[in-house]
């Protein structure tokens, strides 16, 4: 076998030298930068209250942290955090009075903040940045190219589609977002259903040609040494879920509004975390989604023209390795199955990496689908980032922040314009959706199940003994042509996406989904029996695969 | 309150948006578009409209003299009017709109008078019609028991500005308030709406139970139970239903329901006393939209499996030849008996 060689992607960096990558001038600054947004998170947080309820808010604040270091403690909690808190109280403590005391408060509220803001901001290191990148190509390489060497890289400019290694396909409006990354501050909010999300969408990012964006990871993953190391060294920020009080939400929101508006390219999972379920997010969090628009309004209200533009991803796998656990949490959250404590599988380097090579070297193949770039008011923009309205006719967006005639804060219509982008996006996911094979045939398998139990509600029919569930081939394929053919007259309407995968054969789809989908799990979701039926081994997962195509009414026509 | 205020613009001259204009005059100079100019004019010189309003020919010349603009057009105009206003409407125009209707694009292949599959993708409230063809987010809607008679005549009355946005609820209570015209909050905007259009087909159950002369008794367990309906069906089409509760719900609705100024209660009336629903409708000159909305709504209950008694049993009675001593048999026989069973 010949050496695989490292392949370049298809794209120019817009960009080449890493010095001028807004990033790196924000981590260069750290420390400036940090002060900075100290400084914006404690106006923002005394613009919504007097010295009184500062005293409350750090009272709460004590409350929940100190809850938080005795029930939940990560290993990555620095040590001192005891003692700081135990400082705080007693600081808290002290007697005193009028402005004294004040001060005094006002002084430990910025302690609080700057110490919050040291554990968010990331350090963006261009060294550790190449070696990661030449470590991931090599991977990327050696992985993908060895088996299956037949088409290399593969960039068909007219479809709009672009297939790397074979493996991985890009579409959406790849060349629109490169232009916008020029002029524009580019956000990426991509679905979450892996861990493996990150990973994959930071090399995306990169085999794009763009700069190395600020994302927001969940410090969970920073447990996981390994890539913890990379992850801070890649320009993510440390987001902690754990932490729910005012005075860390704020230093985070300061924190992306502020880095946002220094024009650093950012990507952050708005649903939060993974989907549970498997279908595509119901809900965004509005806390991060919101930076958007206050960094927008920031920028046109300091003359700054520079326009922030969001753009949807949504990726598609074959399986996802997490699936039987975090459907497991699924039914345990909807609170009709006892709970069972599951431990997440993949929080060791090892595990991780296992769980990366896994994916990588078996014939399964990914999408990643960028949907339609907007403002953070929805609209469309053209490639330099100017908004147009239906007609097409350009829209001067800064006027949203205008009332009579002049800029006018109100955070309460900022909410409002927080939330409804926040519907924009979810309706833009379910556009550009790309419905693979092995979603078909979970969808259908389980819609047929289901039919055969009518009498069992959703929490019955996952309690089946699998053996329970069996389907005659014939009436199983009818009824996959008939949801592709559905699925394709949505895809018309312009509604969702499909893989060319799915336009072959009804032997070949299934054939297909069948043999990707969930291949990794120790029990197959689906698969034909020596006698030819559909039969199943893990319904909870098959569930959690058919809800992927949750939400399109598909199960009308089954 | 500054003494320099923006004109305040009103799209429409009919009843109400005259009734508006002369709300709006107490307090602003107000700048009116009709789609024929000579009708401002005329009320003008007549008396019936204050000097302060002033009528122009031009959308344009409106949007671009005005931040905050009424808009009175009745919903089967309301579209077609909205897109030629669209090329001059701006982010920061606030747009409130006072027209109880709603906006079909139904699937293709499906008759109006006699909607099959429809859902909420099919129907629009009016404000999401002004999303659609505008680049105006900042809406509001002006709702509850206001007859544009009693406006003009200088009675006591007051509304609802409903909105998601304070600032529109703000700019329109300080653009109406008078010491004859209270202006409440709702930030139920799609409630507010919804409510407006709902009541509609109460008021002809309530008209058949008067033209029945079944009492006074049946006639409020007809309303309350038809607010029942109105809030289940409110509740699935994207209402939180505290815009039910207020004026634009419970107070539209008495009004309504009791008033022979309503051509949805004349239709009803009629009904009660006898009368073939084929007949009243070629008598009336005006449409009385109740009668569509109860299509409407029965299409969208059957769709969202929601237990409507009284307005099924009206469609039962306009469209589907039951006897209206046959329906008050069916609502009183009606299995349910629960109070208030729609929180």
């Amino acid at each position: 076998m010949s050496k695989p060689q490292p392949q370049p992607s298809p794209f120019e960096h817009i960009i080449r030298d890493i010095r001028e990558w807004p990033i790196y001038r924000l981590s260069r600054n750290r420390s400036k930068f940090i002060e900075e947004v100290t400084k914006e998170a404690f106006a923002n947080l005394s613009a919504r209250s007097n010295s009184n309820t500062l005293e409350e808010i750090i009272a709460k604040a004590l409350y929940m942290e100190q809850t938080r270091i005795r029930e939940d403690h990560w290993s990555i909690d620095p040590r001192d955090e005891k003692a700081f808190w135990a400082n705080v109280k007693s600081r808290l403590l002290q007697a005193g009075n009028g402005e004294a005391k004040s001060a005094q408060r006002e002084k430990l509220v910025r302690e609080i903040i700057a110490r919050y803001a040291h554990e968010i901001a990331g350090r963006f290191k261009p060294r550790t940045y190449g070696f990661a990148k030449k470590l991931v190509r090599f991977f990327f390489a050696r992985l993908l190219n060895a088996p299956a060497r037949r088409g290399g890289i593969r960039y068909l400019v007219t479809g709009k589609r672009v297939s790397i290694y074979d493996k991985i396909t890009l579409t959406g409006p790849i060349d629109s977002i490169r232009s916008l990354a020029k002029t524009s501050t580019i956000v990426i909010i991509p679905t979450h259903f892996s861990n493996l999300d990150s990973v994959v969408m930071g090399w995306v990012i990169e085999a794009m040609g763009l700069p190395a964006f600020l994302y927001g990871a969940g410090l969970n993953l920073f447990n996981i040494r390994l890539l913890g190391y990379f992850m801070n060294r890649l320009g993510a920020y440390k987001v902690d879920r754990r932490k729910k009080n005012i005075i860390y939400l704020e230093t985070l929101n300061a924190y992306s509004t502020l880095a946002l508006h220094r024009g650093a390219h950012s990507l952050f999972f708005p649903g939060g975390t993974r989907s549970r379920s498997g279908s595509i997010e119901k809900k965004l969090k509005l806390g991060l989604l919101r930076t958007t628009i206050d960094a927008q309004r920031r920028n046109f209200s300091e003359g700054d023209g520079r326009k922030v533009i969001i753009v949807p991803a949504v990726i598609s796998y074959h399986v996802v390795l997490e699936a039987p656990a975090l459907i497991e949490q699924f039914l345990a959250a909807t609170g009709k199955e006892r709970y069972y404590s599951d431990t997440d599988r993949f929080s060791t380097s090892y595990k991780m990496a296992r769980l990366i090579l896994r994916v990588f070297a078996a014939p399964s193949d990914f999408t990643i689908s960028f949907g339609r770039p907007m403002d953070v008011f929805g609209h469309s923009v053209d490639d330099e980032g100017q908004s147009l309205d239906a007609q097409g006719n350009p829209i001067d967006i800064s006027r949203y922040f205008m009332l009579n005639g002049a800029f006018h804060e109100d955070t309460q219509r900022d909410a409002e314009y927080n939330k409804l982008l926040a519907q924009t996006i979810l309706s833009e996911y379910y556009r550009s959706n790309v419905v693979l094979s092995s979603h078909l045939v979970a969808f259908t398998a389980f819609e047929l199940f289901r039919k055969q139990h009518p009498r069992l509600d959703l929490f019955e029919l996952l309690r089946l003994p699998p053996r329970e569930c069996r389907l005659s081939y014939p009436l199983f394929a009818e009824t996959v042509e008939r949801l592709r053919n559905r699925i394709l007259m949505i895809q018309d309407e312009g509604k969702v996406n499909v893989s060319p995968k799915m336009s072959e054969s009804i032997e070949e789809v299934i054939r297909y989904g069948l043999r990707n989908l969930g291949i990794f799990h120790s029990k197959r979701p689906l698969l034909r029996s020596r006698t030819g039926d559909i039969i199943t081994r893990d319904l909870k997962t098959l569930y959690y695969y058919r809800n992927r195509l949750d939400g399109y009414n598909l199960h009308e026509h089954v | 309150m500054s003494t320099f205020e923006k004109p305040c613009g009103v799209l429409g001259a009919g009843s109400f948006g005259t009734a508006v204009a002369n709300l709006l005059a107490e307090n602003r100079d107000v700048l009116m578009w009709a789609r024929r100019p000579e009708v401002i004019e005329r009320m003008t010189s007549s008396g019936t409209l204050p000097s302060r309003v002033v009528g122009i020919p031009g959308l344009k010349e409106i949007a671009d003299g005005c931040s905050l603009i009424f808009v009175t057009i009745p919903s089967s105009d309301f579209r077609s009017v909205l897109q030629q206003c669209a090329p001059h409407l701006r982010p920061d125009h606030i747009l409130i709109h006072t027209t109880k209707g709603l906006d079909l694009s139904l699937p293709e292949g499906t008759s109006p008078t006699e909607p099959d599959r429809i859902s909420r993708e099919h129907i629009h409230t009016m404000s999401e019609v002004i999303r659609q063809e505008t680049v105006v987010i900042r809406v509001g809607c002006m709702a509850g028991p206001n007859l544009a008679g009693e406006i003009m005549a200088g009675k006591p009355a007051a509304t609802v500005i409903a909105s998601k946005f304070d600032e529109v609820i703000e700019q329109g209570v300080r653009a109406l308030r008078s010491s004859r015209f209270r202006v409440y909050q709702n930030h139920d905007i799609t409630g507010a709406e919804l409510s407006g259009v709902l009541k509609n087909t109460i008021a002809i159950g309530s008209g058949i139970v008067q033209g029945m002369d079944l009492g006074e008794n049946a006639q409020a367990l007809l309303i309350t139970m038809g607010l029942g309906d109105m809030i289940r069906l409110g509740k699935v089409l994207g209402s939180d239903l505290r815009a039910f509760m207020g004026l634009a719900g419970i107070g539209d609705l008495i009004a309504t329901s009791h008033s022979k100024a309503s051509r949805n209660f004349t239709v009803g009336y009629r009904i009660g006393q006898g009368e073939p629903l084929s007949v009243i409708l070629d008598s009336m000159t005006e449409v009385a939209e109740g009668v569509n909305t109860i299509r409407i709504a029965t299409a969208l209950a059957r769709h969202y499996k929601v237990r409507i008694p009284v307005i099924s049993t009206l469609h039962r009675i306009l469209f589907e030849g039951l006897s209206t001593t046959e329906g008050v048999k069916l609502l009183m026989e009606h299995p349910f008996d629960v109070d208030a069973e729609f929180f």
